[in-house]
């Protein structure tokens, strides 16, 4: 009974973070850079939507389509300036620590404009909840949406990157990039085609996460990013059908570590599970071996 | 893109520079304001009323008749809110004491130095007042500040008293004694509350593992519960790390058969919790500390979710007693503001040092370290009834012993219990 209880918080904290990790595991497995600056788009996208649903009373809709449009903008603009330049450097190090660098940049922005006082979110979603057992166990309307948008999201990453013309050239890109432009690739504008949907991904996840959860600050992207990060590993990283498993997954193992192992060791328990996963299969749950040719 | 960069650079080296002035500029400032012999004019530029300035230059004449206090806390920047509060309550029981006839006859002089709960500049608040001659220091009113002023003040051994500074570190001296509670002795001090009125028999604990303030009041939550008429049916951890998602915690509350959970932990999280208790339909009465104070004014938070809340606080203005009475009309009228705890504790410690210095019976031709050791005595000896408890004594160690008071979260307003 309580197990099952268990299990549904297990899947709604899961679904929160498997729609982040396909921001993630997209934006890896295309330009092949760890885009840790992902968790803060979200902050990002939840303070737009917050500014305009509850700050000026606009209609949600209004709310999530300006922060899908200007995470976009921030998106391609991060990518430009701060990972371009980086991108043929000696060492695949130095972009990660910009990514970093981002990653606080945009924490402190949000901090100078919006101050460190915590910010109630309203739920932008309308769904009922579903109820059982008397109203003991309950669905929330958010699991459902974010589990939907969720499975609708892999669907159209999937159907995008293997049935257009731009989705090939992505593909192209992420296994050899001379090559493709060798072919009349655009390499340029496929990577930054590539952080554009990722950030377009990052503002619906902020709006999803902070429906959830709702408690906004600068600081609210950044640990359920680096969660989500995981999520992504742990499902394969590159692989869009992996980081909705592995997030469920991973929210899965978390709570039930937290309710029958021990609630103070819950990240502990997570990160071993992580460990156990790589040291058996390397690539993650549904990650690919890539043979590197000679 | 290089241009952009040097252009970049030299803007930040420019700021630096300016920033570099800034501060030399306000140093020099306090340097004049410390180098100023003329107490009458320190206190004329700082005093609000005519009878401080008339009692400043009295004591002025008097040469040597007047007891010197100090007080440090921020009255600008981001924590102003606190020092103002302290500053006012503390300039207010001054003014009163001053017109009842003063410390055994003696009239009381008091300043005030500003230190933004910057550690640095409170030390260099402290250095000022000494040059000012003064013989007790009230302060300093946030724990960061105090952690660093204890540690002069303990070397020159002079008397302090802080109003507010809760860490334990805080007064880690004998020579440092605090009106508030501890933090970890919140913990107590809520165990207390919860036995002796009875709120609840079967409690839940959620604390934040990760953090000294949470985890230290937890501890002692336990400790004290030991010899109270309620049993700790669940207690759950959860860290910086994980702390969006409480679901388990509540569920085990839940399960429990809990009709209490305390939260020693602060609003952010406390919010998230409210909320999510709402959704499981789990509407136990949830108790926490001064951590959570603050919850309602959570932007945009839905404050029905906090209705019923109880909160371990020293002070509430709309206490029905006459001295609480008393002084938020005073306040109000002369401030026009509400007090908070802040005032209330700032308060109670001029009258402790009052109380204590009668007991002791200084006289102002004392030096500062004569009277901190006759001081340290004397505080262990005096009871005193004042806005946070009745009663209150305190032992050798600088802590504070009083009963608990505690308010209700109730139509968006807290309400005295």
């Amino acid at each position: 009974m309580s197990f099952i209880s268990y299990l549904i918080n297990g899947i709604s904290l899961g679904s929160v973070y498997a729609i982040i990790a396909l921001g993630y595991t997209m934006v890896y497995g295309i330009a092949k850079m760890l885009n840790f600056a992902h968790g803060d788009v979200i902050m990002v996208g939840a303070f737009i939507v917050f500014t305009i649903v509850s700050t000026l009373s606009l209609p949600p809709v209004l709310g999530i389509a300006t922060a899908i449009i200007v995470c976009t903008v921030f998106g391609i603009t991060i990518e430009r300036v701060a990972y371009k330049p980086l991108r043929n450097a000696a060492s695949p190090l130095a972009v990660l620590i910009t990514a970093i660098g981002v990653s606080y940049l945009l924490q402190n922005l949000a901090l100078l404009i919006f101050g460190a006082n915590t910010k109630s979110f309203t739920s932008v979603v309308a769904v009922k909840p579903l109820k059982f057992a008397d109203g003991n166990m309950v669905i929330s309307g958010e699991t459902i949406v974010t589990i939907v948008v969720g499975i609708i999201v892999m669907i159209l990453l999937t159907l995008f990157i293997n049935k257009t013309k731009a989705g090939q050239a992505m593909l192209a890109v992420s296994e050899d990039k001379g090559a493709a432009s060798l072919m009349g690739i655009n390499v340029n504008k496929t990577i930054a085609l590539t952080f554009a949907i990722g950030s377009a991904l990052a503002a619906v996840a902020g709006v999803l996460l902070c429906s959830a959860y709702p408690s906004l600050t600068p600081y609210t992207g950044a640990m359920p990013g680096i969660k989500a990060f995981v999520a992504a590993v742990f499902g394969g990283i590159g692989s869009v059908p992996g980081a909705m498993i592995g997030g469920i997954l991973l929210g899965i193992i978390e709570i039930l570590g937290k309710a029958y192992i021990s609630s103070q060791m819950a990240d502990a328990i997570v990160f071993a599970v992580l460990i156990i996963v790589l040291l058996v299969k390397p690539t993650g749950i549904l990650g690919k071996k890539i043979q590197e040719k000679v | 893109m290089k241009r952009f960069m040097s252009i970049a650079m030299a803007s930040a080296m420019a700021m630096t520079l300016f920033a570099g002035c800034g501060s030399t500029a306000s140093e020099g400032t306090d340097a004049a304001a410390g180098t100023d012999t003329t107490a009458t004019a320190d206190t004329a530029a700082e005093g609000t009323d005519a009878t401080a300035e008339g009692t400043a230059a009295a004591g002025e004449s008097a040469a040597g008749g007047v007891f010197k206090i100090g007080g440090i806390g921020p009255t600008t920047g981001g924590a102003a809110v606190y020092g103002m509060a302290v500053q006012n309550a503390a300039q207010l029981a001054v003014d009163e004491i001053n017109a009842a006839g003063g410390i055994g006859g003696y009239q009381i002089e008091f300043k005030f130095e500003d230190d933004e709960n910057d550690p640095e500049k409170s030390v260099n608040a402290y250095n000022t007042l000494k040059d000012w001659d003064m013989q007790i220091l009230m302060g300093t009113v946030t724990s960061g500040c105090c952690v660093a002023v204890v540690e002069k003040t303990s070397a020159d051994n002079m008397f302090q008293l802080t109003p507010s500074g809760s860490s334990i570190e805080a007064i880690k001296y004998d020579n440092a004694f605090r009106v508030c509670f501890s933090d970890p002795n919140q913990g107590m001090a809520s165990a207390k509350y919860i036995g002796d009125n009875a709120v609840a028999t079967k409690v839940a604990v959620i604390y934040d593992s990760s953090d000294i303030y949470s985890s230290g009041i937890y501890q002692k939550f336990v400790t004290e519960s030991a010899s109270q008429p309620f049993e700790i049916v669940s207690a759950e951890a959860f860290t910086a790390d994980s702390k969006t998602d409480f679901s388990v915690q509540l569920q085990k509350a839940k399960d429990s058969g809990a009709d209490l959970v305390f939260l020693p932990i602060y609003y952010t999280e406390a919010s998230l919790i409210l909320s999510q208790a709402a959704t499981m339909n789990y509407s136990p009465i949830f108790f926490g500390c001064d951590g959570l104070d603050g919850i309602l004014d959570v932007e945009n938070f839905d404050t029905s979710l906090a209705e019923g809340v109880m909160l371990l606080t020293p002070f509430a203005a709309d206490a029905q007693d006459e001295l609480t009475q008393n002084f938020v009309t005073t306040f109000k009228e002369k401030f026009g503001d509400t007090p908070n705890q802040f005032a209330a504790d700032a308060y109670d410690a001029i009258y402790a040092i009052k109380a204590a210095a009668e007991k002791a019976g200084l006289t102002p031709d004392m030096d500062a370290s004569a009277i901190c050791d006759a001081m340290k005595t004397a505080m262990t000896q005096i009871t005193l009834d004042g806005l946070t408890g009745v009663g209150m004594t305190w032992d050798a160690s600088g802590e504070p012993n009083k009963a608990p008071k505690a308010v209700k979260i109730e139509n968006g307003v807290y309400v005295a219990m």
